[in-house]
């Protein structure tokens, strides 16, 4: 329109030609931050990146992703104590997410549909020996198979597990979730040898290029308890163990468990559950010191296992007990009190923890053995070249996740010490920490409650206690994730600029800032809901 | 409200889009193709309201008569910053004309666009608060007793800020400007009764009157789309913030809205012929002392010499909007109930 | 077609033969009836495709005339007085944006004191505004006016002011000649703007523009002017042409070949001072008449050459620039710079004060005579007004001026005041 009026008529648009990108002091960056989750994961997982598969419903990827870090999702999403969900910066807004139920919705997934690991792309030509087939022997296996070494486990037990299957009860853990989950790292090439107990560590190593030891912590501590002859006292982890085989233990109509932890409560529970009319735990301290996880706890105390707080016992007979009642000091530690009751008592279960058999260890040079477990270096091996262990052998929480997360460090250092490397963990990124997130934008969605079995079944039968989400609610669940720290395309800051200075890339591809416009006002980075912009200054 | 919020998304309703919505649930905005009516480089202050209001607001009514807009602009920021000679931010057919005749303008672009028969053509009039509540009254007010087919939208940032942040009749009690000085006994701006435009312009009776904010987008394209699938005068009273005049963080434009939203100060609604039919409901409570604390303009109420009953007289303010509109979801069935009740008043009256 | 008719209506009929689209009507007398008169043909389908719409100001009928034209409608209002005043900020926007409105401003006082009569103080306190004013002398002049005006607003995208005599012209029943709708047709061809307001290639109008353009744009709002001063005698040769009357063009001369003195004009007092100026010619007097028609842009050269050949002229105006004299006297003086001519300026008729013959006789002869002063003013009543400039010199609080005079004057109503 060249007959335009001269400067009071103006072409549309024509304000492109100022870059107002020269007014900006500070420019917005796109950045990914850890995801607390991911961050408490022991494993080391991934969440809010399979998370973000759930949520568009791509189930299988969501599960190729986290089986990068984990490969026992289906049994993860049953005994895990997810401190994932505790870190959770949902849990600020209103609940955590049920990362945990996802989790065992990908696993049972995987399971139904089939879906098979890779095999490894290249072979190493080098062999590893793994010792224990409990999780941490499984994990490291799974991964260093994966990274195309040939692996054989060998395991003491008849069956695999270790304590997934002799320490946890099948209410919790159905064992043919665990077989699945066994039998899918088998069918990469890992070698399982059955009954085989590893006597001598050096020997079973020869023709191995490296070994890595898990084999748990499966001898019960023992507490001296003056007690009659007839006194029926046996240990938590054999009557646990001994469910896995023809006969079932004899506990009695009244069982009494000693101790307060997670294996206290399995014991009190699988003892209901065999028939007792009652069984009582005793605990010396109060609830908030019991080491037992809350929610197991109240799903014993649902099931009507009675727990005696502040109580020791003093002396076992037949058919009885004697208790002293115990008083917490200022310091929480408790005393005794010079108060004594007598309780019936069938049997005495003592449920005080576990020891390591170290035996396979004797005469290998170079180890510092400290409190009954092995040393390890921050490469997770110990003080003799070659020799990696993890799991409960080595200090450290002993849980299944742990352990999983101990197998995946060690297969990758000891993938790196077989290069003759050493392996290198990429730097941790800032944590996306709630206050980094603008959580306006999140709507209101409240937990999905798992489906409970029934309370008279759970009292009678050893049918799996806690239900699986179905996939609606599974979705429901992975879309409450707020993506902390990353982006997930929600558009707002290519919304939310007033300079149009967001480009948008098109689905997977993101965003890009356009510096020429952007005048550094910074409100992307305030409405971004999961803290995925930071603002940094620009250098004059 | 008319419009669906999207259930179970990790995001809802609230996000400007999502990937897991398909596009025709995410907002206009989202769109990689939308119109940008205000084209990049216009000379907005970093982080203004208006800017981002104004293309929010004229990109949904340039998708609501697709493609078929003009635009009359009053005198103003948004046209000062969009059209300095040389260059024009505006992509569509734009007109400035004064600072007290945008309506009027709207009006006769209205007319000729009847006697041309380009009934597909739609007019929008945009102003400040300024160019609105004030000096464009007049013209506003006829445009809508005449019933002109215009959308008038206000981008009301509660001053001059133009000139120099100066009051208008849109600026909240307390507040300072350069001509609301922090000083004497009653410091910034007085207590008047207030001049609720979006009331009074419900008062002639027009078929649609709104209220949004920037912080609400998808509330604030529903309404600008409802409305122009009506034809008549309408009016939508947008709330964007000021960081210049309001002393606010330029990131903070957006939050100022919510927080004005949320704590009941700027009630959202929409009417139909007069009568309010819906209400965006406060989501998350707040005091108003949450959103006062952040400005400067109101910083006299803090500092030193705090003044709490100012606060107290800013929150029954509030708490009457609260009331008035059902802004809480407790509030809701009173609202309804009165809604209802005088439906039926009119009714009888109707029938007698 | 030859009608008696009241000249509000004849220019409402002259206005729908020019096919308007978009009418904007605020009440203000002396202009109402040509309003009320197209509203009735707007309703009644008579006109038609056009909008007419009942504003709630004059800001708003000059904005809307404002929209309308920049969205390609070809636009009319009409105004007097206040209303021109209370539209000014528009009035200068309208011609800023080279929007090419017509209005009919029916010349009246203004304000206060509030006063509905004639005279030129409206118009022309908007002589900067950019637009063109265009002065009818007669009904017949005011109807031919306005067809030629939305021609040339048209031709140069410039608003034009049709201004006639408020009461005096649109009050006035007169024959007048109506032309035919196929002579408007074939004289005023569809508008056709300069620039549009169209989805279809978006334009931005109304730029804010800083010191760099400014002048430039103000410069070129000068330069269409001076366009218009050859564009007016064309369009009225044309106009001549087609409908077979002289009409309009910049300036008019009245018995001036010979004259020594000639008295300026411009509106419907014309025909009084011609009147005179005819019976003093019968007593041998050499004077001749000037009628401006075109105000703005002001036709220097022309009056120029019409003066060149007097020896001194006066220049009768119904305005005055309070604190200098006369406001058409400037510009005549302009005109004639050097020339060594004698001037003078007489200033009448405000607020509708009669002009009558014989007060005209004894100033022309006076200025014959060359006996005048500068600036004159006709008739006026030297005792009331230094009644009151002796009571203000010693008496503070005086009291209003106005009501002091009418109570001077004797007239009754003032006495209970």
């Amino acid at each position: 329109m060249s007959n335009r009026p001269f400067a009071i008529t103006l072409k549309p648009g024509t304000s492109l030609s100022n870059l107002t990108g020269t007014w900006r002091n500070e420019r917005p960056v796109y950045v990914d931050r850890l995801p607390p989750c991911n961050n408490a994961c022991p494993a080391g997982e991934n969440i809010q990146g399979w998370l973000f598969h759930a949520e568009s419903g791509d189930y299988q990827q969501a599960w190729r992703v986290l089986v990068e870090n984990n490969p026992l999702p289906a049994v993860m999403g049953r005994v895990c104590y997810h401190p994932c969900e505790t870190a959770c910066n949902r849990g600020l807004l209103d609940e955590s997410v049920g990362i945990n139920s996802v989790e065992r919705f990908l696993g049972d997934e995987a399971i139904k549909r089939g879906w098979k690991f890779d095999r490894p792309a290249l072979v190493s030509g080098k062999r590893v020996l793994v010792v224990g087939a409990g999780p941490s022997g499984l994990s490291a296996a799974y991964h260093l198979a994966r990274m195309g070494h040939q692996v054989e486990i060998q395991e003491a037990g008849p069956f695999a597990g270790g304590m997934m299957r002799f320490g946890i009860p099948k209410y919790r853990l159905p064992r043919e979730v665990l077989d699945a989950e066994v039998q899918r790292i088998l069918d990469m090439g890992v070698v399982l040898k059955l009954n085989t107990k590893v006597e001598n560590i050096e020997q079973s190593m020869q023709g191995f290029d490296a070994a890595f030891l898990a084999v748990g912590a499966h001898i019960a501590k023992r507490a001296y308890i003056p007690a009659g002859d007839a006194a029926h006292i046996v240990d938590a982890v054999s009557v646990l163990r001994s469910m896995e085989g023809e006969d079932k233990p004899m506990l009695g109509r009244r069982v009494v468990v000693y101790g307060g932890g997670n294996t206290a409560i399995d014991v009190a529970r699988t003892a209901k559950r065999l028939g007792a009319q009652e069984a009582i735990i005793v605990y010396r301290r109060s609830r908030e010191k019991m080491p037992a996880h809350d929610f197991e706890v109240e799903e014993a105390l649902q099931e009507g296992v009675l727990i005696k707080w502040l109580s020791t016992i003093k002396h076992a007979d037949e058919g009885s007990l004697t208790v002293e009642k115990m008083l917490l000091d200022e310091k929480g530690v408790p005393q005794a009190t010079g108060e004594f009751e007598t309780m019936e008592a069938d049997s005495l279960v003592l449920a005080l923890g576990q020891d390591v058999d170290l035996s396979l260890l004797n005469g290998v040079s170079g180890l510092e053995i400290k409190d009954g477990t092995v040393q390890v270096a921050v490469n997770m091996m110990t003080g003799h070249a070659g020799i990696f262990a993890g799991g409960d052998m080595v200090p450290s929480e002993r849980t299944v996740t742990v352990a999983v997360g101990h197998g995946k460090k060690a297969a990758r250092h000891i993938d790196a010490w077989l290069k003759g490397t050493a392996h290198q963990p990429e730097a941790k990124h800032e944590i996306a920490s709630f206050d980094k997130l603008n959580p306006w934008y999140y709507s209101d969605a409240d937990k999905t409650v798992r489906p409970m079995l029934d309370t008279i079944r759970r009292q009678t039968t050893f049918d799996e206690v806690q239900g699986g989400l179905d996939e609606n609610t599974a979705l429901f669940e992975a879309r409450r994730c707020l993506s902390c720290g990353n982006c997930f395309e929600c558009d707002n800051c290519y919304g939310v600029c007033p300079d149009n200075a967001v480009i948008k890339l098109g689905p997977g591809k993101g965003f890009e800032f356009n510096y020429d416009y952007c005048k550094g006002c910074g409100i992307c980075m305030t409405e971004c809901p999961c803290g995925a912009i930071k603002m940094v200054p620009e250098e004059t | 409200m008319g419009f669906q919020p999207v259930k179970f998304y990790q995001t809802g309703t609230f996000t400007v889009g999502n990937r897991l919505l398909t596009p025709d649930e995410r907002s206009l905005q989202s769109d990689k193709g939308r119109s940008n009516s205000i084209n990049s480089g216009h000379r907005a202050c970093q982080g203004c309201g208006e800017a981002l209001g104004a293309r929010y607001a004229i990109d949904a009514a340039v998708a609501g008569s697709h493609g078929q807009l003009i635009a009359a602009n009053a005198t103003g920021c948004l046209e000062v910053f969009s059209t300095p000679y040389p260059e024009s931010s505006w992509q569509l057919p734009w007109i400035h004309s004064l600072f007290g005749n945008a309506a009027a303008v709207a009006t006769g672009i209205a007319a000729a666009m009847k006697v041309k028969g380009k009934t597909s053509v739609r007019v929008v009039a945009q102003g400040g608060d300024g160019g609105t509540t004030d000096i464009g009254f007049g013209c506003l007010s006829g445009m809508f007793e005449r019933n002109d087919d215009v959308l008038y939208i206000c981008y009301d940032n509660q001053g001059y800020m133009n000139t120099g942040v100066q009051r208008s009749s849109a600026t909240p009690p307390a507040a300072r400007t350069a001509t609301t000085m922090t000083v004497g006994k009653e410091p910034g701006n007085v207590f008047g009764q207030g001049k609720n435009v979006p009331e009074i312009a419900m008062a002639h009776g027009i078929p649609y009157v709104a209220t949004a904010t920037v912080a609400d987008l998808r509330d604030l394209e529903y309404k600008v789309r409802k409305a122009m699938t009506v034809h008549g005068a309408r009016y939508i009273h947008i709330f964007v913030p000021c960081p210049l005049g309001w002393g606010t963080a330029s990131n903070d434009t957006i939050r100022m809205a919510r927080l004005a939203k949320e704590s009941g100060t700027f009630p959202v609604f929409e009417a139909e012929y007069g009568e309010v039919t819906g209400v965006l409901k406060i989501r998350h409570q707040i005091p108003v002392e949450d959103y006062l604390r952040p400005q400067k303009r109101f910083a006299h109420l803090f500092g030193e010499h705090p003044h709490p009953e100012t606060i107290a007289r800013l929150q029954l303010l509030a708490d009457r909007n609260i009331r008035k509109y059902g802004l809480l979801n407790g509030h809701a069935a009173a609202a309804d109930e009165a809604n209802e009740h005088l439906r039926e008043l009119r009714i009888s009256e109707g029938g007698n | 077609m030859l009608k008696q008719i009241e000249g509000s209506k004849a220019v409402a009929e002259a206005i729908g033969l020019c096919r308007p689209e978009v009418i904007c009507a605020y009440p203000i007398s002396p202009q109402t009836h040509i309003v009320e008169a197209l509203g009735e043909m707007v309703k009644s389908g008579e006109l038609t495709p056009c909008e007419f719409i009942n504003v709630e100001s004059e800001f708003a009928a000059m904005s809307v005339a404002i929209g309308a034209s920049a969205a390609g409608a070809r636009a009319y209002t009409a105004t007097a007085s206040q209303g021109l005043l209370f539209m000014a900020e528009a009035v200068y926007n309208a011609s800023g944006l080279g929007l090419p409105i017509v209005m009919t401003v029916a010349n009246r006082a203004i304000g206060a004191p509030i006063n509905i009569w004639n005279d030129h103080s409206d118009s022309l306190s908007q002589r900067d505004s950019g637009w063109m004013q265009l002065f009818a002398e007669t009904n017949q002049e005011a109807v031919d006016l306005h067809i030629q005006a939305f021609r040339l607003a048209e031709e140069l995208s410039m608003p034009i002011m049709v201004c006639m005599d408020g009461f005096i012209l649109t009050h006035a029943f007169e024959r007048v000649d109506i032309p035919s709708q196929q002579q408007v047709d074939a004289y005023l061809p569809p508008f056709e703007p300069r620039q549009v307001l169209d989805p279809a290639e978006p334009v931005s109008i109304g730029a804010m523009v800083g010191p760099e353009a400014f002048m430039e744009v103000r410069y070129l709002a000068h330069a269409k002017q001076m366009q218009a001063l050859e564009l007016i005698p064309q369009l009225a040769a044309e106009f001549k042409e087609r409908f077979n009357r002289d009409s309009g063009g910049l300036v008019r001369t009245y018995c001036i070949e010979d004259a020594e003195t000639v008295i300026i004009a411009m509106g419907s007092v014309l025909g009084t001072i011609k009147d005179t100026v005819d019976e003093m010619r019968a007593e041998g007097h050499k004077i001749g008449v000037l009628g401006i028609i075109s105000y703005r842009p002001f036709p220097l050269e022309q009056v120029r050459r019409a003066l060149l050949s007097c020896r001194r002229f006066l220049v009768l105006e119904k305005s005055l620039a309070v604190g200098m004299g006369g406001i058409v006297a400037t510009d005549v003086r302009m005109a004639v710079t050097g020339a060594g001519l004698k001037g003078y300026t007489a200033i009448a008729g405000l607020g509708g004060r009669p002009i009558l013959k014989s007060s005209l006789h004894a100033l022309f002869r006076r200025a014959q005579a060359e006996a005048l002063p500068p600036v004159t003013f006709l008739d006026l009543d030297w005792d009331v007004v230094n009644k009151q400039l002796a009571r203000e010199r010693t008496t503070r609080r005086s009291g209003p001026v106005a009501e002091n005079i009418l109570y001077d004057k004797g007239i009754v109503s003032a006495k209970f005041g």
